[in-house]
Protein backbone atom coordinates (compact mmCIF):
# COMPACT_ATOMS: atom_id res chain seq x y z
CA UNK A 1 0.00 0.00 0.00
CA UNK A 2 1.44 3.31 -1.05
CA UNK A 3 1.27 6.08 1.53
CA UNK A 4 2.51 9.65 1.00
CA UNK A 5 4.69 10.91 3.82
CA UNK A 6 3.49 14.49 4.13
CA UNK A 7 -0.24 13.82 3.68
CA UNK A 8 -2.90 13.34 6.35
CA UNK A 9 -5.47 10.56 6.39
CA UNK A 10 -8.93 9.62 7.66
CA UNK A 11 -10.41 6.34 8.83
CA UNK A 12 -12.44 6.28 5.60
CA UNK A 13 -9.21 6.35 3.61
CA UNK A 14 -9.40 9.90 2.31
CA UNK A 15 -6.16 11.93 2.16
CA UNK A 16 -5.47 15.62 2.53
CA UNK A 17 -2.42 17.57 1.46
CA UNK A 18 -2.15 21.01 3.00
CA UNK A 19 -0.81 23.91 0.99
CA UNK A 20 -1.02 27.10 3.04
CA UNK A 21 -4.69 27.97 3.44
CA UNK A 22 -5.83 25.48 0.84
CA UNK A 23 -5.90 21.71 0.88
CA UNK A 24 -6.06 19.04 -1.78
CA UNK A 25 -8.31 16.02 -1.17
CA UNK A 26 -8.47 12.52 -2.63
CA UNK A 27 -8.75 8.82 -1.77
CA UNK A 28 -5.82 6.68 -0.72
CA UNK A 29 -4.15 3.73 -2.41
CA UNK A 30 -5.86 1.48 0.13
CA UNK A 31 -9.25 2.88 -0.93
CA UNK A 32 -8.72 2.55 -4.68
CA UNK A 33 -7.50 -0.99 -4.25
CA UNK A 34 -10.50 -1.97 -2.13
CA UNK A 35 -12.95 -0.44 -4.59
CA UNK A 36 -11.55 -2.07 -7.70
CA UNK A 37 -11.72 -0.39 -11.06
CA UNK A 38 -13.32 3.04 -10.75
CA UNK A 39 -15.80 3.81 -13.49
CA UNK A 40 -17.41 7.06 -12.38
CA UNK A 41 -16.72 9.98 -10.07
CA UNK A 42 -19.39 12.45 -8.98
CA UNK A 43 -17.55 15.71 -8.37
CA UNK A 44 -18.64 18.56 -6.12
CA UNK A 45 -19.12 22.01 -7.59
CA UNK A 46 -16.94 25.07 -7.21
CA UNK A 47 -18.07 27.20 -4.23
CA UNK A 48 -19.77 24.23 -2.51
CA UNK A 49 -19.20 24.45 1.23
CA UNK A 50 -18.65 21.36 3.32
CA UNK A 51 -18.09 20.66 6.98
CA UNK A 52 -15.68 17.98 8.14
CA UNK A 53 -17.17 14.51 7.48
CA UNK A 54 -19.77 15.78 4.99
CA UNK A 55 -20.15 13.57 1.94
CA UNK A 56 -18.82 15.67 -0.94
CA UNK A 57 -18.20 13.18 -3.70
CA UNK A 58 -19.14 9.70 -4.82
CA UNK A 59 -16.67 7.29 -6.34
CA UNK A 60 -18.23 4.40 -8.19
CA UNK A 61 -16.67 1.06 -9.01
CA UNK A 62 -18.32 -1.47 -11.29
CA UNK A 63 -20.18 -2.95 -8.39
CA UNK A 64 -20.96 -0.13 -5.99
CA UNK A 65 -21.09 3.59 -5.22
CA UNK A 66 -18.97 4.84 -2.31
CA UNK A 67 -19.51 8.14 -0.52
CA UNK A 68 -16.36 10.16 0.01
CA UNK A 69 -16.24 12.36 3.09
CA UNK A 70 -14.45 15.63 3.71
CA UNK A 71 -11.46 15.12 6.00
CA UNK A 72 -11.68 18.79 7.00
CA UNK A 73 -14.20 21.58 6.41
CA UNK A 74 -13.85 24.06 3.57
CA UNK A 75 -15.06 25.63 0.32
CA UNK A 76 -14.36 23.99 -3.04
CA UNK A 77 -12.09 26.16 -5.20
CA UNK A 78 -11.07 23.63 -7.84
CA UNK A 79 -12.35 20.27 -9.08
CA UNK A 80 -10.40 17.69 -11.07
CA UNK A 81 -12.42 17.57 -14.25
CA UNK A 82 -10.09 14.96 -15.78
CA UNK A 83 -11.90 12.46 -13.59
CA UNK A 84 -15.02 12.90 -15.72
CA UNK A 85 -13.34 11.30 -18.72
CA UNK A 86 -10.82 9.12 -16.95
CA UNK A 87 -12.17 8.08 -13.55
CA UNK A 88 -9.87 5.07 -13.60
CA UNK A 89 -6.88 7.38 -13.28
CA UNK A 90 -7.53 7.29 -9.53
CA UNK A 91 -6.66 3.59 -9.62
CA UNK A 92 -3.44 4.32 -11.52
CA UNK A 93 -2.34 7.10 -9.15
CA UNK A 94 -4.67 7.99 -6.30
CA UNK A 95 -2.37 10.69 -4.92
CA UNK A 96 -1.77 12.91 -7.92
CA UNK A 97 -5.30 12.35 -9.24
CA UNK A 98 -7.05 14.35 -6.54
CA UNK A 99 -10.80 14.95 -6.39
CA UNK A 100 -10.86 18.63 -5.46
CA UNK A 101 -9.06 21.50 -3.78
CA UNK A 102 -10.60 23.46 -0.94
CA UNK A 103 -10.05 26.64 0.99
CA UNK A 104 -9.73 25.50 4.59
CA UNK A 105 -12.35 26.67 7.07
CA UNK A 106 -10.31 25.77 10.11
CA UNK A 107 -6.68 24.70 9.77
CA UNK A 108 -6.62 23.15 13.24
CA UNK A 109 -8.93 20.35 12.03
CA UNK A 110 -5.86 18.82 10.38
CA UNK A 111 -4.54 18.01 13.87
CA UNK A 112 -7.30 15.44 14.32
CA UNK A 113 -6.26 13.41 11.30
CA UNK A 114 -3.75 10.58 11.10
CA UNK A 115 -0.29 11.24 9.79
CA UNK A 116 1.44 8.81 7.41
CA UNK A 117 2.83 6.59 10.15
CA UNK A 118 -0.44 6.43 12.08
CA UNK A 119 -2.35 5.69 8.86
CA UNK A 120 0.09 2.96 7.96
CA UNK A 121 -0.54 1.32 11.34
CA UNK A 122 -4.27 1.80 10.93
CA UNK A 123 -4.28 0.05 7.56
CA UNK A 124 -2.43 -2.90 9.00
CA UNK A 125 -5.12 -3.63 11.58
CA UNK B 1 -26.44 -17.04 12.04
CA UNK B 2 -25.73 -19.75 9.49
CA UNK B 3 -22.13 -20.61 8.83
CA UNK B 4 -20.87 -19.56 5.41
CA UNK B 5 -20.47 -22.51 3.07
CA UNK B 6 -17.61 -23.15 0.74
CA UNK B 7 -17.64 -24.96 -2.57
CA UNK B 8 -15.09 -27.67 -3.33
CA UNK B 9 -13.16 -25.02 -5.27
CA UNK B 10 -12.57 -22.65 -2.35
CA UNK B 11 -8.85 -23.39 -2.05
CA UNK B 12 -8.54 -23.10 -5.80
CA UNK B 13 -10.09 -19.63 -5.67
CA UNK B 14 -7.54 -18.58 -3.07
CA UNK B 15 -4.79 -20.03 -5.22
CA UNK B 16 -5.94 -17.88 -8.15
CA UNK B 17 -6.17 -14.78 -5.91
CA UNK B 18 -9.91 -14.71 -5.75
CA UNK B 19 -11.37 -11.75 -3.84
CA UNK B 20 -13.80 -13.70 -1.67
CA UNK B 21 -17.23 -12.33 -0.71
CA UNK B 22 -20.41 -13.84 0.66
CA UNK B 23 -23.07 -14.77 -1.86
CA UNK B 24 -26.22 -16.65 -0.86
CA UNK B 25 -24.35 -18.01 2.14
CA UNK B 26 -21.37 -19.17 0.08
CA UNK B 27 -17.84 -17.78 0.11
CA UNK B 28 -17.10 -17.11 -3.54
CA UNK B 29 -14.83 -14.81 -5.53
CA UNK B 30 -16.26 -11.50 -6.67
CA UNK B 31 -13.30 -11.28 -9.03
CA UNK B 32 -9.73 -12.55 -9.36
CA UNK B 33 -8.09 -9.78 -11.39
CA UNK B 34 -10.92 -7.34 -11.95
CA UNK B 35 -14.57 -7.48 -12.91
CA UNK B 36 -13.95 -5.66 -16.19
CA UNK B 37 -11.02 -7.81 -17.28
CA UNK B 38 -12.93 -11.00 -16.61
CA UNK B 39 -16.05 -9.63 -18.31
CA UNK B 40 -14.05 -8.79 -21.42
CA UNK B 41 -12.26 -12.15 -21.36
CA UNK B 42 -15.62 -13.95 -21.51
CA UNK B 43 -16.81 -11.85 -24.42
CA UNK B 44 -13.53 -12.12 -26.33
CA UNK B 45 -12.02 -15.51 -25.39
CA UNK B 46 -13.32 -17.48 -22.43
CA UNK B 47 -13.91 -17.33 -18.71
CA UNK B 48 -14.57 -20.07 -16.18
CA UNK B 49 -16.97 -19.65 -13.27
CA UNK B 50 -17.37 -21.81 -10.18
CA UNK B 51 -21.13 -22.29 -10.04
CA UNK B 52 -21.10 -25.21 -7.60
CA UNK B 53 -23.31 -23.22 -5.25
CA UNK B 54 -26.28 -23.73 -7.61
CA UNK B 55 -28.89 -26.23 -6.50
CA UNK B 56 -29.78 -29.53 -8.12
CA UNK B 57 -32.97 -31.51 -7.51
CA UNK B 58 -33.75 -34.84 -9.13
CA UNK B 59 -37.32 -35.66 -10.08
CA UNK B 60 -37.96 -39.32 -10.88
CA UNK B 61 -41.02 -41.51 -11.26
CA UNK B 62 -44.00 -42.45 -13.38
CA UNK B 63 -45.55 -39.01 -13.12
CA UNK B 64 -42.38 -36.93 -13.25
CA UNK B 65 -43.48 -35.13 -16.39
CA UNK B 66 -46.96 -34.39 -15.08
CA UNK B 67 -45.56 -33.18 -11.77
CA UNK B 68 -43.07 -30.80 -13.36
CA UNK B 69 -45.62 -29.62 -15.91
CA UNK B 70 -47.83 -28.55 -13.03
CA UNK B 71 -44.90 -26.90 -11.27
CA UNK B 72 -43.49 -24.71 -14.04
CA UNK B 73 -44.79 -22.15 -16.50
CA UNK B 74 -43.22 -23.59 -19.63
CA UNK B 75 -44.42 -26.61 -21.63
CA UNK B 76 -41.96 -29.32 -20.71
CA UNK B 77 -43.79 -31.98 -22.70
CA UNK B 78 -41.97 -30.76 -25.79
CA UNK B 79 -38.48 -31.34 -24.43
CA UNK B 80 -36.84 -34.30 -26.16
CA UNK B 81 -34.53 -36.67 -24.26
CA UNK B 82 -31.27 -34.89 -23.37
CA UNK B 83 -32.88 -31.52 -23.86
CA UNK B 84 -32.82 -28.56 -21.46
CA UNK B 85 -35.56 -25.99 -20.99
CA UNK B 86 -35.68 -22.69 -19.08
CA UNK B 87 -38.81 -22.21 -16.97
CA UNK B 88 -40.19 -20.53 -13.88
CA UNK B 89 -42.08 -21.80 -10.83
CA UNK B 90 -44.86 -19.53 -9.60
CA UNK B 91 -46.86 -19.17 -6.42
CA UNK B 92 -50.66 -19.24 -6.58
CA UNK B 93 -50.61 -15.46 -6.91
CA UNK B 94 -48.40 -15.58 -9.98
CA UNK B 95 -45.27 -14.29 -8.24
CA UNK B 96 -42.07 -16.18 -8.94
CA UNK B 97 -40.71 -18.89 -6.65
CA UNK B 98 -37.59 -19.23 -8.79
CA UNK B 99 -36.37 -19.55 -12.35
CA UNK B 100 -34.68 -22.82 -13.25
CA UNK B 101 -33.39 -25.15 -15.91
CA UNK B 102 -35.16 -28.44 -16.55
CA UNK B 103 -32.84 -31.18 -17.81
CA UNK B 104 -34.73 -34.14 -19.26
CA UNK B 105 -33.12 -37.58 -19.29
CA UNK B 106 -36.41 -39.34 -20.02
CA UNK B 107 -40.01 -38.46 -19.22
CA UNK B 108 -39.60 -40.27 -15.88
CA UNK B 109 -36.19 -38.83 -15.02
CA UNK B 110 -35.35 -35.13 -14.72
CA UNK B 111 -32.75 -32.88 -13.13
CA UNK B 112 -33.83 -29.39 -12.07
CA UNK B 113 -31.16 -26.72 -11.57
CA UNK B 114 -32.14 -23.88 -9.26
CA UNK B 115 -30.62 -20.73 -7.78
CA UNK B 116 -28.24 -21.02 -4.84
CA UNK B 117 -30.11 -18.33 -2.94
CA UNK B 118 -33.35 -20.31 -3.12
CA UNK B 119 -32.31 -23.96 -2.62
CA UNK B 120 -34.06 -24.58 0.67
CA UNK B 121 -37.15 -22.59 -0.22
CA UNK B 122 -37.45 -24.20 -3.66
CA UNK B 123 -36.99 -27.73 -2.39
CA UNK B 124 -39.60 -27.26 0.34
CA UNK B 125 -41.97 -25.85 -2.28
CA UNK B 126 -41.33 -28.78 -4.63
CA UNK B 127 -41.96 -31.31 -1.89
CA UNK B 128 -45.15 -29.49 -0.90
CA UNK B 129 -46.41 -29.67 -4.48
CA UNK B 130 -45.85 -33.42 -4.74
CA UNK B 131 -49.41 -34.05 -3.59
CA UNK B 132 -50.50 -37.38 -5.01
CA UNK B 133 -48.14 -37.37 -7.99
CA UNK B 134 -46.22 -40.64 -8.26
CA UNK B 135 -42.82 -39.04 -8.12
CA UNK B 136 -39.67 -38.85 -5.98
CA UNK B 137 -37.99 -35.50 -5.43
CA UNK B 138 -34.47 -35.41 -4.03
CA UNK B 139 -32.17 -32.49 -3.22
CA UNK B 140 -28.67 -33.45 -4.35
CA UNK B 141 -27.19 -29.93 -4.31
CA UNK B 142 -24.50 -30.80 -1.79
CA UNK B 143 -23.25 -33.68 -3.93
CA UNK B 144 -22.76 -31.85 -7.18
CA UNK B 145 -20.05 -29.41 -8.22
CA UNK B 146 -20.35 -27.30 -11.35
CA UNK B 147 -18.30 -24.93 -13.45
CA UNK B 148 -19.40 -22.81 -16.36
CA UNK B 149 -16.96 -22.32 -19.23
CA UNK B 150 -18.23 -19.45 -21.33
CA UNK B 151 -16.98 -17.50 -24.35
CA UNK B 152 -16.29 -17.92 -28.07
CA UNK B 153 -13.31 -20.16 -27.32
CA UNK B 154 -15.12 -22.36 -24.79
CA UNK B 155 -15.66 -25.28 -27.17
CA UNK B 156 -12.13 -25.12 -28.55
CA UNK B 157 -10.71 -25.28 -25.04
CA UNK B 158 -12.94 -28.00 -23.66
CA UNK B 159 -12.54 -30.13 -26.78
CA UNK B 160 -8.87 -30.62 -25.93
CA UNK B 161 -9.92 -32.53 -22.83
CA UNK B 162 -12.53 -34.95 -24.13
CA UNK B 163 -13.17 -37.43 -26.94
CA UNK B 164 -16.84 -36.49 -27.05
CA UNK B 165 -17.53 -34.37 -30.11
CA UNK B 166 -18.74 -31.24 -28.34
CA UNK B 167 -20.34 -29.87 -31.49
CA UNK B 168 -22.88 -32.68 -31.05
CA UNK B 169 -24.07 -31.01 -27.86
CA UNK B 170 -26.13 -28.28 -29.45
CA UNK B 171 -27.77 -25.27 -27.79
CA UNK B 172 -29.87 -26.28 -24.75
CA UNK B 173 -28.96 -29.94 -24.98
CA UNK B 174 -26.78 -32.06 -22.73
CA UNK B 175 -24.72 -35.21 -22.62
CA UNK B 176 -24.42 -36.94 -19.23
CA UNK B 177 -21.47 -39.16 -20.14
CA UNK B 178 -18.80 -36.74 -21.18
CA UNK B 179 -15.41 -37.90 -19.92
CA UNK B 180 -13.24 -34.90 -19.20
CA UNK B 181 -9.77 -36.12 -18.40
CA UNK B 182 -10.98 -39.41 -16.85
CA UNK B 183 -13.78 -37.70 -14.94
CA UNK B 184 -17.43 -38.32 -15.85
CA UNK B 185 -19.42 -35.14 -16.31
CA UNK B 186 -22.78 -33.87 -17.44
CA UNK B 187 -22.09 -31.21 -20.04
CA UNK B 188 -24.81 -28.90 -21.38
CA UNK B 189 -24.52 -26.10 -23.87
CA UNK B 190 -26.15 -23.57 -21.56
CA UNK B 191 -25.01 -20.52 -19.67
CA UNK B 192 -25.75 -17.15 -18.19
CA UNK B 193 -23.54 -14.83 -20.21
CA UNK B 194 -25.00 -14.48 -23.69
CA UNK B 195 -21.94 -16.19 -25.15
CA UNK B 196 -21.48 -19.74 -26.40
CA UNK B 197 -20.35 -22.07 -23.67
CA UNK B 198 -20.93 -25.05 -21.45
CA UNK B 199 -22.03 -25.86 -17.95
CA UNK B 200 -20.15 -28.85 -16.57
CA UNK B 201 -21.52 -30.86 -13.65
CA UNK B 202 -19.50 -33.46 -11.80
CA UNK B 203 -18.73 -34.86 -8.36
CA UNK B 204 -17.07 -32.84 -5.61
CA UNK B 205 -14.00 -35.06 -5.84
CA UNK B 206 -13.51 -34.34 -9.54
CA UNK B 207 -14.06 -30.62 -9.73
CA UNK B 208 -10.65 -29.32 -8.69
CA UNK B 209 -8.95 -31.53 -11.23
CA UNK B 210 -11.38 -30.44 -13.93
CA UNK B 211 -10.87 -26.76 -13.12
CA UNK B 212 -7.09 -27.09 -13.33
CA UNK B 213 -7.24 -29.13 -16.54
CA UNK B 214 -9.45 -26.54 -18.17
CA UNK B 215 -7.23 -23.67 -17.00
CA UNK B 216 -4.21 -25.47 -18.44
CA UNK B 217 -5.98 -26.26 -21.71
CA UNK B 218 -7.08 -22.65 -22.10
CA UNK B 219 -3.92 -20.87 -21.01
CA UNK B 220 -2.91 -19.88 -24.53
CA UNK B 221 -6.46 -19.03 -25.53
CA UNK B 222 -6.94 -16.15 -23.12
CA UNK B 223 -9.00 -18.18 -20.62
CA UNK B 224 -9.39 -16.43 -17.27
CA UNK B 225 -11.05 -17.50 -14.03
CA UNK B 226 -14.19 -15.36 -13.69
CA UNK B 227 -16.05 -14.31 -10.56
CA UNK B 228 -19.50 -13.25 -9.46
CA UNK B 229 -18.93 -9.64 -10.40
CA UNK B 230 -18.70 -10.23 -14.13
CA UNK B 231 -21.30 -13.00 -13.91
CA UNK B 232 -23.75 -10.23 -13.10
CA UNK B 233 -22.53 -7.68 -15.64
CA UNK B 234 -22.50 -10.29 -18.41
CA UNK B 235 -26.01 -11.59 -17.83
CA UNK B 236 -27.31 -8.06 -17.35
CA UNK B 237 -26.05 -6.94 -20.76
CA UNK B 238 -28.17 -9.62 -22.43
CA UNK B 239 -31.14 -8.97 -20.15
CA UNK B 240 -31.13 -12.36 -18.43
CA UNK B 241 -33.07 -12.07 -15.17
CA UNK B 242 -31.61 -12.45 -11.70
CA UNK B 243 -33.86 -13.70 -8.91
CA UNK B 244 -34.13 -10.94 -6.37
CA UNK B 245 -33.74 -8.26 -9.05
CA UNK B 246 -35.96 -8.80 -12.12
CA UNK B 247 -38.03 -11.59 -10.62
CA UNK B 248 -39.17 -12.36 -7.09
CA UNK B 249 -42.26 -13.40 -5.19
CA UNK B 250 -43.93 -10.09 -5.96
CA UNK B 251 -43.17 -9.97 -9.68
CA UNK B 252 -44.87 -12.22 -12.24
CA UNK B 253 -43.08 -13.68 -15.27
CA UNK B 254 -45.26 -11.55 -17.53
CA UNK B 255 -44.28 -8.35 -15.73
CA UNK B 256 -40.65 -9.44 -16.06
CA UNK B 257 -41.07 -9.76 -19.83
CA UNK B 258 -40.61 -13.53 -19.67
CA UNK B 259 -43.90 -14.34 -21.40
CA UNK B 260 -42.00 -16.42 -23.96
CA UNK B 261 -41.42 -19.00 -21.22
CA UNK B 262 -45.04 -19.01 -20.06
CA UNK B 263 -47.29 -21.38 -21.95
CA UNK B 264 -50.82 -20.54 -20.91
CA UNK B 265 -52.21 -23.53 -22.78
CA UNK B 266 -50.65 -25.77 -20.10
CA UNK B 267 -51.85 -26.01 -16.49
CA UNK B 268 -49.52 -24.87 -13.75
CA UNK B 269 -49.61 -23.26 -10.31
CA UNK B 270 -50.29 -19.56 -10.74
CA UNK B 271 -51.66 -19.91 -14.25
CA UNK B 272 -55.02 -18.30 -13.47
CA UNK B 273 -53.44 -15.09 -12.30
CA UNK B 274 -51.25 -14.92 -15.38
CA UNK B 275 -54.19 -15.56 -17.69
CA UNK B 276 -56.03 -12.70 -16.02
CA UNK B 277 -52.97 -10.45 -16.28
CA UNK B 278 -52.71 -11.17 -19.95
CA UNK B 279 -56.41 -10.52 -20.54
CA UNK B 280 -56.59 -7.34 -18.51
CA UNK B 281 -53.19 -6.05 -19.51
CA UNK B 282 -50.23 -5.51 -17.23
CA UNK B 283 -49.99 -2.54 -14.89
CA UNK B 284 -46.20 -2.55 -15.01
CA UNK B 285 -43.45 -4.10 -17.08
CA UNK B 286 -39.70 -4.60 -17.26
CA UNK B 287 -38.00 -2.33 -19.78
CA UNK B 288 -34.54 -1.24 -20.81
CA UNK B 289 -33.39 2.23 -19.83
CA UNK B 290 -30.53 4.30 -21.16
CA UNK B 291 -29.19 7.20 -19.15
CA UNK B 292 -28.87 10.44 -21.04
CA UNK B 293 -27.09 12.34 -18.29
CA UNK B 294 -24.18 11.61 -15.98
CA UNK B 295 -24.38 8.85 -13.43
CA UNK B 296 -24.93 5.14 -13.02
CA UNK B 297 -28.41 3.76 -12.36
CA UNK B 298 -28.22 0.90 -9.88
CA UNK B 299 -30.50 -1.72 -8.33
CA UNK B 300 -33.08 -0.05 -6.11
CA UNK B 301 -32.85 3.48 -7.51
CA UNK B 302 -36.20 5.15 -8.19
CA UNK B 303 -37.43 5.74 -11.72
CA UNK B 304 -39.49 8.90 -12.11
CA UNK B 305 -41.74 10.45 -14.68
CA UNK B 306 -40.41 13.67 -16.26
CA UNK B 307 -42.61 15.47 -13.69
CA UNK B 308 -40.74 13.78 -10.86
CA UNK B 309 -43.34 11.22 -9.75
CA UNK B 310 -42.15 7.73 -8.90
CA UNK B 311 -43.17 5.31 -11.65
CA UNK B 312 -40.89 2.38 -11.00
CA UNK B 313 -37.56 1.10 -9.83
CA UNK B 314 -34.24 0.02 -11.31
CA UNK B 315 -33.86 -3.75 -11.00
CA UNK B 316 -30.28 -3.89 -12.27
CA UNK B 317 -28.04 -1.23 -13.77
CA UNK B 318 -24.41 -0.79 -14.69
CA UNK B 319 -22.09 1.14 -16.89
CA UNK B 320 -22.17 -1.60 -19.50
CA UNK B 321 -18.62 -2.69 -20.32
CA UNK B 322 -19.43 -4.23 -23.69
CA UNK B 323 -21.91 -1.61 -24.82
CA UNK B 324 -20.11 1.45 -23.50
CA UNK B 325 -23.32 3.04 -22.21
CA UNK B 326 -24.92 3.46 -18.83
CA UNK B 327 -28.00 1.30 -19.04
CA UNK B 328 -30.44 -0.39 -16.73
CA UNK B 329 -33.37 -2.75 -16.49
CA UNK B 330 -36.33 -1.25 -14.68
CA UNK B 331 -39.83 -2.28 -13.68
CA UNK B 332 -42.09 0.67 -14.52
CA UNK B 333 -45.74 1.68 -14.86
CA UNK B 334 -47.25 0.52 -18.11
CA UNK B 335 -47.96 4.07 -19.26
CA UNK B 336 -44.26 4.73 -19.61
CA UNK B 337 -43.09 1.51 -21.24
CA UNK B 338 -43.14 2.56 -24.87
CA UNK B 339 -39.72 2.75 -26.57
CA UNK B 340 -38.31 6.24 -26.55
CA UNK B 341 -40.37 7.43 -23.57
CA UNK B 342 -38.61 10.00 -21.44
CA UNK B 343 -38.12 9.13 -17.80
CA UNK B 344 -35.79 10.22 -15.02
CA UNK B 345 -33.68 8.13 -12.69
CA UNK B 346 -33.13 9.44 -9.17
CA UNK B 347 -29.42 9.14 -8.45
CA UNK B 348 -28.87 10.44 -4.93
CA UNK B 349 -30.05 14.08 -5.02
CA UNK B 350 -30.29 14.45 -8.78
CA UNK B 351 -32.94 13.43 -11.29
CA UNK B 352 -30.99 12.22 -14.29
CA UNK B 353 -32.79 12.14 -17.64
CA UNK B 354 -33.10 8.78 -19.34
CA UNK B 355 -35.20 7.05 -21.97
CA UNK B 356 -36.83 3.70 -22.47
CA UNK B 357 -34.89 1.53 -24.91
CA UNK B 358 -34.72 -2.08 -26.04
CA UNK B 359 -33.54 -4.53 -23.39
CA UNK B 360 -31.26 -6.08 -25.99
CA UNK B 361 -28.30 -3.96 -24.94
CA UNK B 362 -25.82 -6.49 -26.26
CA UNK B 363 -26.38 -9.03 -28.98
CA UNK B 364 -26.18 -12.63 -27.78
CA UNK B 365 -23.63 -14.84 -29.50
CA UNK B 366 -25.18 -18.23 -28.93
CA UNK B 367 -24.08 -21.10 -31.12
CA UNK B 368 -27.29 -22.46 -32.56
Amino acid sequence: MKIMEDYYYTKNHEWVKVDGDTAIVGVSDYAQHAMGQIVYVELPEIDDEFAKEDAFSVVESVKAASDIYMPVGGTVVEINEDLEDEPESINADPYSNFICKIELADKTEIDNLMNAEEYNDFCKE
Amino acid sequence: MEQSKRTALYDTHKKYNGNIVDFAGFELPLYYESILEEHNAVRKNAGMFDVSHMGEVTVKGEEAEKYIQNLVTNDISVITDNGVMYALMCYENGGVVDDLLVYKYTDTDYLLVINASNIEKDFNWMVEQKGSFNVEVKNISDDIAEVALQGPKAQEILQKLTDTDLSSITFFRFNENVIVNNNKCIVSRTGYTGEDGFEIYTSLENIVNIWEEIMEAGKDDGLKPAGLGCRDTLRFEVALPLYGNEIDKDITPLEASLGYFVKLDTDFIGKDVLVKQKEQGLSRKLVGIELLGKGIARHGYDILSPEGEKIGVVTTGYQSPSVGKTVALGLIDMDYTKMGTDVNVRIRKKQVPAKVVSKKFYKKNYSK
